[in-house]
């Protein structure tokens, strides 16, 4: 293996395919014009910004009028929650969320806390999923919103989204979901799975950072996020980044095209890697559902030791992964994720996250099935928790 | 974020390990926290001969652990209860600002350690070295063993 870098972290970022890289870069130097101005640069701008969103809604099941270009997956998420709480606060103040949300999900929510919305968030269960019968129980005369994300960015688990849409459509209530994992890595179609709102985001699927998407269904009102020129139909003011907007055209549909026979690749890494982790690592635990889970997701929590010093160790092998322990976060609190499942903050500071792309292979698989148990069986020989097991102490 | 020296001892720590005939144990920290530091001494006629650790938590936790046992190590009992967290950190060439709390572990590890030997050479109260690890919640509560697949 040498000094080759196995990437498994493609859930934080993945890098940009040379084909969106390609089909972005004329608009950097040659077509650069302002999509708003008259003259025919700006014309060549608008259409790449037209033609993107149609991309984009074609791979959602959406219309391109319900397309709506944003700075970031979580600008999109603020934008749902503080759009629609503006614009429905007359029909009421609660909104419904699950506990394992991204923090643009939760600290959005904190936000309209204080604004006076009362916001109910939902438990999961060891697996991670909302219950729908605590979907259905949550929702109240003054509920405006239900926002549960489509797949967790750190287990991976995927939710009952249609099944939630229905509860939400019967109630006459709004639903958003925070989509930024899910989009190009699994089918979506905002209409069969009654989703009135959802977001993404082109990073997470071989396209540019700074780029998302806010899926609005037609009729529903929002109060702009961003105020100042007529951009985005009046709804999101500033100057469109035209190169981002390409970029995120192509990636999303390069991701729908190949996605069937990615995702049946990824699967049989993910697959892999779990089963082999699971015979070879004692006192090990995979976090999230089995099955019902993103195809490139792992997530296993090894007792006894601690994340960040285990992606350390993992980073000498020139393996990229990610943890939820506290310690790699910077703060002392393990992943909320983590502890809504259930877990212990100390079996939750002992977790890994392995997130495949579509370059990782089968001999990537081999080699961290190979150095993963040794790391593991080091940081374990260095920890006072593991020589209590062994010497059949109390744990 | 970790300098070279930080890194150097978290990938060859100096001193894992335990001491049969310790006569000076020493543990800190809370697993519930995500840092726990065990230190072994051996002292002979008030001198530090040799030094060992077991440590639960992150790289630099890891790194203090290695230093503070490099540290104690050939000092006197006196000398080495003078040994502070700055002087460990200092001596890993730093460490990130949120990483400092390991660098308490490692002077309150060797601190009980001490305060290990001198109970048992009759110099001080039974009285045990209470957690000041990087939490407020010393509830010592293990994880649940029935969702592991056991050896």
């Amino acid at each position: 293996m040498g000094n080759k870098t196995i990437y498994l972290d493609h859930a934080a970022t993945t890098y940009v395919k040379p084909e969106v890289f390609d089909a972005m870069k004329p608009y950097f130097c040659e077509y650069f014009g302002n999509a708003s101005s008259i003259y025919s640069i700006g014309r060549e701008s608008k259409k790449a910004v037209e033609e993107a969103r149609e991309k984009v809604a074609k791979a959602i099941g959406a219309q391109p009028r319900e397309i709506y270009f944003t700075g970031s997956g979580s600008e999109a998420d603020n934008w749902a929650l503080k759009g629609i709480a503006a614009a429905y606060k007359k029909k009421g103040n609660h909104i419904i969320t699950s506990v394992i949300e991204h923090p643009a999900i939760l600290n959005t929510c904190k936000y309209l806390e204080g604004e006076g919305f009362e916001i109910t968030y939902l438990p999961v269960d060891e697996d991670g999923l909302v219950s729908l019968e605590d979907v259905r129980n949550s929702i109240k005369d003054s509920t405006i919103l239900i926002s549960i994300m489509f797949a967790n960015n750190e287990i991976g688990t995927i939710q009952p989204i249609q099944e939630i849409g229905a509860i939400a459509r019967e109630k006459g209530v709004l639903f958003h979901t925070d989509a930024v994992q899910a989009v190009g890595n699994i089918p979506i179609d905002v209409e069969k799975l009654n989703v009135d709102l959802l977001s993404l985001s082109g990073h997470k699927f071989y396209g540019p950072k700074g780029i998302g998407a806010l899926y609005i269904k037609k009729g529903v009102k929002i109060a702009s996020l961003i105020h100042g020129g007529q951009q985005e139909r009046g709804k999101r003011a500033s100057t469109e980044n035209i190169p981002n907007i390409v970029g995120l055209g192509k990636a999303i549909e390069l991701a729908t095209e190949n996605m069937e026979k990615y995702n049946k690749k990824l699967i049989d890494l993910r697959e892999k890697t779990i089963e082999g982790l699971m015979a070879k690592v004692p006192y090990i635990k995979l976090n999230g559902h089995r099955t019902q889970r993103l195809p490139g997701n792992v997530n296993f929590s090894f007792q006894f030791i601690e994340g960040e010093s285990l992606l350390l160790m993992l980073d000498m092998k020139g393996i990229c992964g990610s943890s939820g322990s506290a310690c790699s976060s910077g703060s002392l609190d393990p992943s909320h994720v983590l502890l809504a499942i259930g877990l212990s903050h100390e079996i939750a500071h002992g977790s890994l996250r392995l997130s495949f792309g579509d370059e990782n292979t089968e001999e990537d698989v081999e080699f961290i099935l190979e150095e993963i148990p040794k790391i593991v069986s080091r940081l374990r020989d260095m920890s006072p928790l593991y020589e209590a097991v062994k010497n059949k102490q109390k744990v | 974020m970790y300098s070279e020296k930080v890194m150097d001892h978290f990938t060859n720590p100096r001193n894992v390990g335990e001491i049969e005939d310790a006569n000076g144990i020493g543990q800190v920290g809370n697993a519930k926290c995500g840092d726990i530091m065990k230190m072994y001494l051996k002292i002979e006629d008030n001198i530090i001969v040799d030094a060992k650790f077991k440590t639960f938590g992150c790289g630099a936790a890891v790194a203090t652990s290695s230093m503070a046992t490099e540290l104690v190590k050939g000092k006197t009992v006196e000398e080495a209860m003078k040994i502070t967290n700055k002087a460990v950190a200092e001596a890993l060439d730093g460490l990130p600002p949120a990483k400092m709390h390991c660098s308490n572990l490692a002077e309150e590890a060797i601190a009980a350690a001490l305060e290990d030997y001198r109970r048992n050479i009759g110099e001080a109260s039974n009285e045990t070295v209470d957690c000041t690890g990087c939490c407020n919640s010393c509830g010592h509560s293990h994880g649940r063993e029935e969702d592991f697949d056991e050896e």
